[in-house]
């Protein structure tokens, strides 16, 4: 019986191996394991025995169903890795095939530009205030020192329309937010205000529309070097720029008294402007920001007292410094709603550079 | 304002080249628009004589020169008509660039024969249109001359921007004096020449409006000869763009230029009675030296005749009484008008002059007499005559201004020091006089000149004193940190930095942001108008941009439409800004169109509906820090531009929050939209106050619990009110409750439908038991019966 059993174990356990399927399998197993199976029928035997065969016997019996659930075990885990390769094999797809992620949005680039100008002045303690873009004529003009007949009034184009029974202008600066935060707060301030202002001109370099981003500083010690020293911070800041030249040139605004326009440093190569000094340190000027130091007439209209208090204030085209920052060539495109246009020329909302 | 590098001499001693004296402008603030240097374009052609011409051997045309430069003589061939031996003409040698080639030039072959430069024509240099052969110069032009200094043009010009405040400017001479104070070299003081005349004025002055001028100048010049001007007026006039048209005439404009002293010949035999200075009447006509007839209003300012307007004082000329070359008796006019009055007519009239441009900014009052003098000695220079005594109405107005200049104010506001004996030499070297007497040590009384209309204030001479000083020299000073908390560090409030994160939430979603016109077409205004309340601008730039927007739909709706014209079909798009109705708020708005999805090997077409927008507007509450669930969303009251049945507004209280849904089918016709359009409108400012804090954070430990129902409920009941009833069976307990079934079906009787919700329970302190899920599934079941009517479906 040693002999015979131990030859069919050997017989067993090869035929399992070349067994294909996990039905096959399980009809070995039954044959031989299950409760009437050979094995175990043969078990059941060992009682009959005496106690030194019963031992013998035993060890082999259990020796023989331990080879044989062994030799299943390993078919089956050879058969289920061949099954799972050939479902593999079926699932397999084509990953080329394209895939409809969804399209991003853009943030407009004056967006962006508005974020990064008050980006820089906010950590200098600026912060934003806003008003109205329908304007009186006296936050927008008399009280900025712009006199009815003055030619500075005239030359703004301004647009006019009548507003609850009264002659009110679209704003045709930012200014007026200057009138209304000094009107309802105290100094020291530093304020900013940006957005829409309005002046009637169409052209290829003016849009009868379009953005500024101006600021206002009040106290009693700040002067014309702060201003020089905050400004050619900003613009190297904004540009990236870390040598960029920057000028003051005497010029005149009404509500500035010691006026200044700022100009910046550029070269043109084949038709292509680019910012900066240039190789050769030969650069051209390029205007791009208007400043001074508060007229003691704006402060005076706004119940500060000059003798007291002073302070800068400076203003510049959000577009014109969107447009050399990130070369857009044209104004008039700002305001066009193409979308192709948007897509290029716009931010992702998750992009920060402020 | 042009003038010459050699005018500017007249009045300005220097040796500075004509760079530096534009570098010098800019750092004064009169900025330099132009040098044109005939010298960097012409310098390189010199004048030659042509000693020999033979005809070339292989082209009839042209001829062999030998051409004598002074230095060689050279062989040139030419094909120009009127080269001829011992003619005076221009050479260009090779390598020089003549600006109708715009290459340099090289030896060149022609026809065989070797040319070693080329005879020029004005036109090929630029100095002329006609081109009847080379330059045929006087021959009395030594060869080797350059051309610019033959032809006398050998001056640069400046054109210098000038702002507002500097009417004086608009003359040489106070161009002179900023460059001198600035160290660049000495003014020089022009004389001041002085007519005793011989006889009384035959027309005598009376002035009417003494407010519009209050001073009149006059002399009758008789027996004049008037001609062209001589070649020095001549050039000077045509180096700065004037036409030169007759000596009376360009003595007035050269004036206005050099002493920025507008002045005006009148031909005194045209002139009838005498003159007075009055405001126009009613309808009064006038025709300009400009040839174009103007009637004329009692705010305008006429010089008249016993006949009528001879001139529209300080603004333009009469035709009719202006010189020409047969005039033989002359009445010259030197006055001071109101710049105020000024500025007025000229816009009223949109009558642009270069005495306009003087009078509105200001013309010194003290040049009047100096002015009709210096006027009188050229004219008796150039055209002769016999000047008479002036005739003189009014008073020279006073406009100078003594200014008390605390030095240290310097420092105060420049954050500079300055000397105030340096200060003072600035501000005297501007014209301005010192008072010794009445200053201290501490501070300098100075009294403004006649010239200068913008100095009135301390700061005005600080201002002065440093664009001498010169801005570059002023130290950079670092700002001291605000020590007043005023901001966070990004300068936003808690409700801009909101707007600021639904902008980047919406491009997030796929929108584009884009800005349109605040303005549009009245047309467009009425579509979208809530009333009949229009705000329309009184001078818009077009008629489509008339009306200031009631909404920002119609331009985004246009906006999309024009993107559907360039073949760009899906179009999303949303716009911060603000509508005015008529009241200014600010609104965002958003526009989807096209398609929400092509069809794709993964999905088919899919159409956009009035939940894509509503997905948006919930993102955008939500974000914003609004609960949802407490917003009232009502149906069928959405403004009439919405589609009636797939739009509804939401609410927060009283305050209307926002809009939207799909585009009315009537108002895409009416845009001409051909895609559906679903928009959506938020209010910003009746969204509530953002939250600056946050509730503490309490996560339970314990495991949620779902639970599903369907009730049927009759198809008019809103989802929301089922919703709603079963969240406020246990508000605190139920986190969420989802709408995961909507089905119509006859198994359900007529007119019902059945919704089903999902709702997860979140214990708070302990894991629920049987019973309390029991209890509040019963809770939820009645709550949504009452409220709706609904029935557990079975």
């Amino acid at each position: 019986m040693d002999y015979h059993l131990s030859l069919s174990i050997s017989e067993i356990t090869i035929k399992i191996a070349a067994l294909q399927s996990l039905e096959e399998l399980e009809q070995i197993r039954l044959q031989e394991l299950g409760k009437q199976g050979r094995i175990s029928l043969l078990m059941k035997e060992l009682g009959k025995l005496d106690p030194e065969d019963r031992k013998t016997q035993g060890q082999i019996l259990n020796q023989a169903r331990e080879q044989v659930a062994s030799a299943l075990e390993d078919q089956k885990r050879i058969l289920e890795r061949a099954a799972l390769s050939q479902r593999l094999i079926q699932e397999t797809l084509d990953i080329t095939l394209p895939v409809n992620y969804g399209s991003l949005g853009r943030v407009h680039p004056v967006t962006q530009t508005i974020d990064e100008v008050i980006g820089f002045f906010g950590r200098l303690g600026f912060s934003l205030r806003e008003g109205p873009e329908i304007e009186t004529e006296y936050n927008n003009f008399s009280a900025l020192n712009i006199p009815d007949h003055h030619p500075a009034r005239q030359e703004m184009d301004t647009f006019y329309l009548t507003h609850e029974g009264e002659r009110k202008v679209l704003r045709t600066h930012t200014s007026p937010v200057q009138i209304r935060t000094m009107l309802k707060e105290k100094p020291p301030l530093r304020i900013l205000a940006a957005g829409r202002v309005y002046r009637s001109d169409w052209d290829q370099t003016h849009t009868p529309m379009f953005h500024q981003v101006e600021g206002l500083l009040v106290d009693k010690d700040t002067h014309f070097g702060h201003l020089k020293g905050c400004i050619i911070e900003f613009c190297r800041s904004f540009f990236d720029i870390k040598d960029l030249p920057v000028r003051f040139r005497p010029s005149y605004f009404p509500f500035t008294e010691v006026s200044a326009e700022v100009d910046i440093g550029y070269t043109r190569h084949q038709g292509t402007l680019t910012l900066g000094h240039g190789k050769t340190g030969q650069h051209g000027w390029l205007e791009v920001l208007g400043c001074g130091m508060v007229h003691p007439n704006v402060l005076n209209n706004c119940e500060i007292d000059p003798s007291e208090f002073q302070g800068f204030a400076f203003g510049m085209g959000v577009e014109r410094f969107a447009m050399l920052k990130y070369g857009i060539p044209d104004l008039r495109t700002f305001f066009e709603s193409d979308s192709r246009w948007l897509a290029h020329y716009g931010f992702s909302p998750f992009f920060r550079n402020s | 304002m042009k003038f010459t590098y050699s005018w500017l001499k007249r009045y300005l001693d220097t040796t500075a080249s004509p760079q530096e004296i534009a570098q010098h402008l800019v750092d004064l603030g009169l900025e330099v628009e132009d040098i044109h240097d005939p010298q960097e374009i012409l310098g390189a052609f010199k004048v030659v004589e042509i000693l020999e011409t033979t005809p070339h051997p292989d082209a009839d045309r042209l001829k062999i020169c030998r051409v004598n430069t002074g230095e060689s003589v050279l062989q040139i061939v030419c094909g120009a008509p009127n080269a001829r031996a011992g003619m005076k003409s221009v050479l260009a040698l090779p390598g020089s660039i003549v600006p109708a080639i715009g290459q340099p030039l090289k030896v060149g072959k022609i026809r065989g024969v070797e040319s070693f430069g080329m005879m020029c024509s004005s036109r090929e240099l630029g100095l002329g249109e006609e081109d009847e052969g080379i330059f045929d110069l006087e021959n009395t032009i030594l060869v080797g001359t350059l051309l610019i200094d033959a032809l006398g043009i050998n001056d640069p010009v400046f054109d210098v921007s000038v702002t507002p405040n500097r009417g004086d400017c608009l003359g040489v001479i106070n161009i002179a004096r900023d460059l001198a104070a600035k160290g660049v070299g000495r003014f020089i003081s022009p004389s001041s020449p002085s007519f005793q005349g011989s006889f009384p004025s035959p027309i005598q002055v009376n002035i009417q409006d003494k407010e519009g001028c209050p001073y009149y100048v006059g002399r009758y010049i008789k027996g004049v000869t008037n001609r062209p001007s001589p070649d020095w007026l001549q050039k000077a006039l045509i180096a700065i763009g004037q036409t030169p048209i007759s000596a009376l005439v360009d003595i007035t404009n050269y004036l206005s230029f050099d002493r920025a002293r507008p002045l005006h010949v009148f031909d005194a035999d045209k002139i009838k009675g005498s003159i007075c200075i009055r405001q126009a009447q009613e309808a009064e006509a006038f025709k300009g030296l400009n040839d174009k007839e103007y009637f004329l209003t009692s705010a305008h300012l006429a010089i008249v005749d016993d006949q009528g307007p001879v001139a529209l004082g300080g603004v333009i000329g009469g035709l009719e009484s202006s010189c020409t070359l047969e005039t033989q008796n002359v009445f010259l006019e030197a006055a001071w008008f109101d710049p105020i009055r000024i500025a007025s007519v000229g816009r009223s009239l949109s009558i642009l002059s270069d005495a306009r441009s003087r009078f509105e900014r200001g013309v010194d009052p003290a040049s009047t007499i100096p002015g009709i003098e210096e006027a009188t000695r050229l004219i008796q220079e150039i055209c002769g005559g016999e000047a008479s005594e002036l005739a003189i109405a009014g008073a020279i107005p006073n406009n100078q201004h003594e200014i008390t200049l605390p030095y240290d104010l310097l420092q105060q506001r420049g954050g500079v020091e300055i000397a105030p004996e340096q200060a003072i030499g600035i501000l005297k070297a501007l014209g301005l006089q010192y008072l010794t007497e009445r200053s201290t040590p501490a501070k300098g009384v100075f009294r403004t000149p006649t010239w200068r209309f913008d100095l009135s204030i301390p700061e005005d001479l600080v201002e002065e004193i440093l664009r001498v000083y010169g801005y570059d020299q002023i130290p950079t000073a670092e700002l001291p940190h605000a020590d007043y908390g005023l901001s966070p560090a990004h300068g936003l409030s808690p409700k801009q930095l909101k707007v600021r994160e639904i902008k980047s939430l919406l491009a997030g979603r796929g929108l584009q942001e884009t800005i349109t016109w605040s303005f549009l077409g009245e047309e467009q205004a009425n579509d979208f108008s809530l009333d009949s309340t229009r705000l329309t601008l009184d001078n818009p730039i077009s008629q489509d941009l008339a009306c200031m927007r009631p909404s920002l739909l119609p331009n985004l709706l246009q906006a999309c439409g024009r993107n559907h014209n360039r073949g760009i079909e899906t179009a999303n798009f949303f716009e911060v800004g603000p509508q005015f109705l008529p009241k200014e708020t600010l609104v965002c708005a958003g526009i989807r169109t096209g398609f929400k999805e092509f069809k794709t090997w993964q999905n088919d077409i899919k159409e956009l509906s009035a939940f894509d927008v509503k997905a948006d507007v919930f993102a955008l509450l939500e974000n914003w820090g609004l609960n949802p669930d407490s917003v009232q969303l009502s149906q069928g009251d959405a403004p009439a531009w919405y589609h009636p049945g797939r739009s509804g507004s939401l609410k927060l209280g009283h305050k209307v929050l926002g809009y939207f849904g799909e585009i009315h089918p009537s108002t895409l016709h009416t845009m001409d939209i051909k895609t559906k359009a679903v928009c959506f409108e938020i209010f910003i400012e009746n969204l509530p106050e953002p939250k600056s804090s946050r509730p503490s954070l309490a996560l339970s430990p314990y495991q949620p619990v779902e639970r599903d129902y369907a009730f049927v409920v009759p198809e008019q009941v809103a989802a929301t009110a089922v919703l709603k009833a079963a969240k406020k069976a246990e508000p605190n307990l139920i986190t969420s409750i989802v709408l995961f079934d909507v089905f119509k079906g006859p198994s359900l009787g007529e007119n019902m439908k059945s919704l089903g919700i999902k709702v997860r329970l979140e214990p708070k302190d302990k894991t629920f038991t049987e019973e309390e899920l029991t209890s509040i599934s019963n809770k939820i079941i009645q709550n949504v019966q009452s409220a709706t009517g609904g029935v557990l479906r079975q």
